[in-house]
């Protein structure tokens, strides 16, 4: 992963099971997001490559690389909702373009999503009109839209009280466990980690490549590497390992 | 969300009565809602004629499923509930019920949206109001950008001069291009409606004086004003615009730094400055897109040309035209700003900003112009 001749990180390998909740975990700047773009096909990887269920994106046909991408649902970090439609238009959009349901059809699945998500009855607002933590929501119901196989979150706590981002960590499994879907969160919010994380990988800005890779919960009580003892234990590793030291 | 579609089959939906007062809807095949699915309405139409008390569901040959699955369970369930009807989910698949008690969860919110429209003369009255507040939130920039110019001559203003020197270069030196095409084209087109018209008098040498006087009292301010609102004035709005949705503007509020100081003055000043120089300039180019034309075609000498445009202008018209386009780079200015701060928080208002900073700019100026004209014409200028 690079911008230009500027290398973020090299050699990452890991695999996304069917069904699990994937964090993509690390400090800021060390390039999750960057990783993210790659999967979902945003940006292509400097070298190397994403594959889906045994297909190649980023070495298949423009054609076959849309086809995948109508398999992933996409929430970003602040929703990024088109402001121009209310949160109906945006949600229905995608199911419009892509199917040939009827208009009625597509306004029951949008309020379904809506109800999904705990919006029921915003449909008539404008994304300017709601809350952020509602934004945030907004944009998981329209990542949902085409019940897609993979659930992809940028940073799905970030700027949430804490409430509401226990109840987002809460919608992830929930919504893993009945769609039977897959999701990847990127995220540095220990607590979501814990609750939500069956698989983990720890990128590092340092070594600019992956340095850890397993359930967190178990990086955090066994990983050998200092740098993710630290980041699990908010910076409290070697004073946990040095004894009580308050 | 599909679970192993072995076999494909179409959506079936059979209601079979259960004891006396109860009934199962027995549903099988694929239930996905790209293919046909049952109406929600018939199962209801059934259930409401048989007076069931009672609801169960046997989803056991549902092969495949999706959303359309869950509305229609949530449009059963919730409409039966309304009639007292006791609904029994075990007999849907764990996902479907999973997800309906999480739709559930949440009831609706009742917003009091997509009610009825009111009656057209509320509408026309509700519109008048907000026309005649937008005056007056108009005429109250007006004053705050002259209380800024105030605070600007006490030298108590703050505002950073390498901004000022940024938006002078950028509405001035960067504009010439555009001002050079427009105006010289503009010339010539003046040059020759004149000319088919003079020559049939044998008057052409004053297709000069007709150049001449248009492009200095009239066609140079106004085009460069129309250019600049254009080119400036949206640049404004949508700048502005989109700090107002960053919250920019609202961090300069709390730091006590007055926004019409630090973002609006060094736009106004820029402007003001930089207007009667593009003018001045507009004016040159126009007389030469003008000379094109009676050297060329009218076979007029270039000395005799610009001998006869030197004695058909004044002072007072080159003058006229520029205090024109003082008041006009105000206006440009004050429009993009006006409309910018204005702007809601959304990429979608502040699209709405810019096209508004330069309607608004383009009828206030020609409105302006059109109040010149009489006033000068009653001073007898």
């Amino acid at each position: 992963m690079a911008y230009g001749s500027f290398v973020i990180q090299r050699d990452l390998s890991f695999t996304v099971e069917r069904g699990e909740v994937f964090v993509i975990m690390g400090g800021s700047g060390c390039g999750k997001s960057t990783l993210l773009n790659h999967m979902i096909g945003l940006k292509r990887p400097a070298s190397g490559d994403v594959v889906y269920d045994g297909l190649s994106f980023w070495r298949a046909v423009p054609e076959v690389q849309d086809g995948l991408r109508r398999r992933l649902g996409v929430s970003f970090q602040s929703g990024a909702l088109w402001s121009s439609m209310t949160l109906a238009e945006n949600i229905g959009l995608p199911l419009q373009t892509f199917t040939r349901l009827r208009t009625r059809q597509i306004s029951d699945i949008v309020s379904l999503k809506l109800a999904l998500v705990g919006l029921a009855g915003y449909e008539e607002f404008y994304p300017s009109e709601v809350s952020g933590g509602m934004l945030k929501r907004a944009g998981v119901a329209r990542a949902m839209a085409l019940d897609p196989d993979i659930l992809f979150f940028d940073e799905p706590s970030a700027g949430l009280d804490p409430i509401s981002s226990r109840r987002l960590d809460d919608l992830i499994l929930e919504l893993r466990d009945s769609l039977g879907a897959t999701m990847v969160v990127v995220t540095h919010e220990l607590a979501s980690i814990f609750t939500i994380a069956d698989n983990s990988v720890f990128l590092d800005a340092e070594t600019r490549t992956m340095i850890a890779h397993g359930n967190p919960k178990t990086l955090r009580d066994e990983c050998p590497n200092p740098t993710v003892r630290s980041f699990l234990r908010r910076g409290q590793a070697e004073a946990v390992a040095g004894g009580p030291a308050t | 969300m599909e679970s192993a579609a072995l076999e494909v089959r179409d959506p079936t939906l059979v209601v079979r009565r259960h004891g006396q007062d109860g009934a199962v809807l027995e549903l099988t095949g694929t239930w996905l809602s790209q293919r046909d699915l049952p109406e929600p309405a018939g199962v209801l139409g059934q259930l409401r004629s048989g007076a069931i008390r009672r609801l169960a569901f046997d989803a056991d040959r549902v092969t495949a499923w999706d959303s359309g699955l869950v509305t229609f369970v949530l449009k059963v369930l919730g409409e039966t509930s309304t009639w007292g009807v006791a609904a029994d989910r075990a007999g849907l698949p764990e996902g479907v019920r999973r997800l309906v008690a999480l739709a559930e969860a949440v009831p609706e919110r009742q917003t009091g949206r997509g009610g009825a429209r009111p009656a057209w003369l509320a509408r026309l009255g509700a519109r008048a109001i907000t026309k005649a507040d937008g005056v007056l939130v108009g005429v109250t920039f007006l004053g705050e950008s002259l209380q800024a110019l105030g605070a600007l001559l006490r030298r108590r203003a703050r505002f950073r001069a390498s901004d000022l020197f940024l938006v002078m270069q950028d509405c001035g030196p960067r504009a010439l291009g555009i001002v050079t095409l427009i105006s010289f084209l503009i010339g010539l087109i003046l040059a020759f409606v004149g000319a088919v018209q003079l020559q049939q008098f044998g008057a052409s040498i004053f297709v000069a004086n007709l150049v001449a006087i248009a492009m200095l009292r009239e066609i140079g301010c106004i085009m460069t004003a129309i250019v600049m609102s254009g080119r400036t004035g949206a640049a404004f709005a949508a700048q502005l615009g989109t700090m107002n949705t960053n919250q920019e503007i609202d961090a300069l509020s709390t730091m006590g730094i007055s926004p019409m100081e630090f973002l609006v003055l060094p736009r106004m000043l820029a402007l003001i400055v930089m207007m009667p120089l593009l003018t001045v300039y507009s004016n040159v180019i126009g007389i030469l897109g003008g000379a094109v034309v009676g050297t060329g075609m009218l076979g007029l000498g270039p000395t005799e040309y610009f001998e006869q445009t030197r004695a058909a202008a004044h002072v007072s018209d080159l003058l006229i035209g520029i205090s024109k386009s003082v008041v006009f780079g105000v206006v440009v200015a004050l429009a993009g700003c006006l409309r910018g701060m204005q702007s809601g928080r959304s990429a979608a208002s502040v699209g709405l900003a810019a096209t508004s900073a330069v309607v608004t700019s383009i009828v206030c100026l020609i409105v302006l112009d059109g109040m010149f004209a009489v006033i000068l014409n009653v001073l007898g200028f």
